[in-house]
């Protein structure tokens, strides 16, 4: 994400071929399976999420917010850049600057840490950013993957590819007998199988009375 | 389904070769070896 803002980001606009390209490939082989298996964000919503907190379950009308992630991808990822670059003439990660608290968790925090020079530096930036993070872990406790589901831009973008992928959990309409156990136990609260929230962690699959469900090429 | 993913992964290869041959990929390394101001709130 942060490759695809510095293309909009900084003097010169570039067309990013290089990152939309890997997006798109790694979309197709995989779509939202790196966000339930590869994601070092989502790892750390997933523990909080262990914690012996009281559980939520989001209504179909907060499942509905869903569609933010979508609009933060289009607004901080290339309106804001460019906006940004046709009144400065320098654009800027808007994500990266204004929102990611994977930033803040994975490199913010610990470089504050251990180099004086960037402790002394932060300010009310950070200070927002520390918010938005701390409002992820504490949502994290009691809400499957907020981020995931609501916030982030990558998650967004692979998630047209789902359908697509080659790799992903299926289902054998065979052997499927429509009991719905699967959309009952499932933590993003899909509406279907292997729809666009889907992280393909395979709860489903494990819950499947005829083990229709399966992850794997599909 | 198949042609679809056919049509999208060629597009995403294309796009990923040309980045290769314009060398962007070398921008994308440099941006990564770099600390984002951004990204830890200093920006």
């Amino acid at each position: 994400m942060g490759s695809l803002q510095s293309s909009l980001s900084g003097v010169i606009l570039h067309f990013p071929f290089y990152v939309l390209g890997l997006l798109i490939v790694f979309g197709v082989l995989f779509g939202r399976l790196i966000c339930g298996w590869a994601c070092p964000f989502g790892l750390v919503q997933e523990l909080l999420y262990k914690l012996p907190t009281p559980k939520i379950k989001l209504s179909p009308t907060i499942q509905r917010f869903t569609i933010l992630k979508y609009i933060i991808t289009v607004l901080f990822l290339v309106v804001l850049p460019l906006a940004y670059y046709y009144i400065d003439g320098i654009g800027i990660p808007a994500f990266c600057k204004f929102i990611c608290p994977a930033g803040t968790l994975e490199a913010a925090l610990p470089l504050a840490a251990v180099k004086p020079n960037i402790r002394n530096a932060l300010g009310m930036l950070f200070g927002w950013k520390l918010a938005v993070l701390m409002t992820v872990i504490i949502t994290s406790t009691c809400i499957y993957r907020p981020f995931c589901r609501f916030l982030c831009p990558l998650g967004a973008i692979y998630s047209l590819f789902n359908r697509l992928s080659v790799y992903g959990i299926k289902v054998d309409l065979v052997k499927c007998i429509g009991c719905d156990k699967c959309l009952h136990h499932c933590p993003m609260q899909c509406h279907k199988v292997g729809d666009r929230e889907c992280i393909n962690c395979g709860a489903c699959a494990e819950v499947c009375p005829t083990k229709a469900i399966s992850l794997g090429k599909k | 389904m198949n042609k679809q993913r056919i049509c999208v992964l060629l597009v995403g290869l294309a796009f990923l070769s040309y980045g290769i041959y314009t060398k962007e990929y070398t921008r994308v390394m440099r941006k990564a070896i770099t600390i984002c101001l951004e990204c830890i709130g200093i920006g």
